[in-house]
């Protein structure tokens, strides 16, 4: 994901304020992606289990699957150096991979999350649509990870 | 084709399908897909307080990302009412492995003896949907990403530091499937 560093908001965050109509496309997208959370089924508990135990391949062909047609749209929007459609050119900007510390660890601190929950970010909000509400409970106890995170962000290794 | 509706997709369809959300948000406005940003764009619309993380300007940087993630969970209401309601078709190992792990309730999404408002103050519920959720939280936060930033964006653009986060979330995933799940549920 990229998370926005406050270092480099003016060099990657300098776009026009959005007009409404661009504004409701990703709202447009959003629903597209719940509907496609909820098809799948990658937003269930027992779908990650049955991962986890490596029972049936099929939430490694959809991430598979998934990778591969995003990186063949990469490399095609690359290589026929596509523009937005407000014509800018499009940039993937890069992470630093620094001591990758920050990877490892809250990789892992987030798999356990993911599986205890049985939902990632995306699944939380599509599992409170699909009436699961008490999902609204983890969300909220997310907002405080995310929150404690910023606060000790110095202190911890990147 | 015409339980594409109501039924299941099958992989092929839905791995594909969320593949292309990858080029249309790069198309649409040169945003990177990605989910858990919300989460920090929505700690600094709600309580930036004084942290250096949360001061920026959310509206500029993350208005897209919160009406997103407002429409997963539109498409998420519309694709339950929809449909018929069905259990998920998991594989009868995995029923069996769960049903040792006293989870007897295959309906629905997520086992209902855990994931409910009623059974939020047991020693399951609490640990699943609030520990995990704060997990969740701060583990997103520190790795700079989650299942949509670095497993697809990530790996589809070839970025080293996706493919240690990824290994990450399974070594996560595997420690709590074999050592934590056990101890509570």
């Amino acid at each position: 994901m990229s998370v926005p560093q406050a270092t480099n908001q003016t060099a990657s965050g300098d776009r026009q304020a959005q007009p409404w109509i661009a504004l409701s496309a990703y709202l447009l997208l959003g629903v597209c992606f719940g509907i496609t959370l909820t098809k799948s089924e990658v937003l269930s508990w027992f779908r990650i289990q049955e991962m986890l135990r490596f029972q049936s391949p099929r939430m490694y062909e959809i991430i598979a699957s998934a990778v591969a047609v995003a990186a063949a749209s990469v490399a095609f929007i690359r290589r026929l150096g596509l523009k937005t459609v407000s014509g800018e050119p499009i940039t993937i900007p890069p992470k630093s991979l620094g001591r990758g510390i920050r990877y490892a660890v809250g990789g892992t601190i987030f798999g356990l999350g993911w599986t205890l929950t049985g939902a990632c970010p995306g699944p939380l909000f599509a599992l409170v649509g699909n009436g699961v509400t008490v999902m609204i409970a983890a969300i909220a106890s997310a907002l405080v990870g995310t929150w404690l995170y910023g606060l000790i962000r110095p202190r911890l290794p990147q | 084709m015409t339980n594409f509706v109501t039924a299941a997709w099958p992989w092929y369809v839905a791995g594909p399908a969320i593949g292309l959300f990858v080029p249309a948000l790069l198309i649409l406005g040169n945003r990177v897909f990605g989910v858990s940003s919300s989460l920090r764009h929505l700690c600094s619309a709600i309580v930036p307080s004084r942290v250096e993380y949360f001061r920026y300007d959310w509206r500029r940087t993350g208005l897209w990302n919160l009406l997103f993630v407002a429409g997963i969970l539109i498409g998420g209401f519309l694709a339950a009412h929809w449909g018929e309601t069905r259990n998920i078709a998991i594989s009868e190992q995995t029923r069996l492995a769960l049903a040792r792990l006293h989870v007897h309730d295959f309906s629905g999404l997520a086992p209902r003896e855990v994931f409910t408002w009623s059974a939020l103050l047991t020693v399951k519920g609490f640990i699943s949907v609030i520990l995990g959720g704060f997990l969740v939280g701060f583990g997103t936060a520190y790795a700079g990403g989650c299942t949509s930033g670095h497993a697809i964006s990530g790996l589809a653009d070839l970025q080293s530091p996706s493919l240690i986060a990824v290994v990450g979330f399974f070594a996560g995933g595997l420690i709590a499937t074999h050592f934590l799940l056990p101890l509570f549920l």
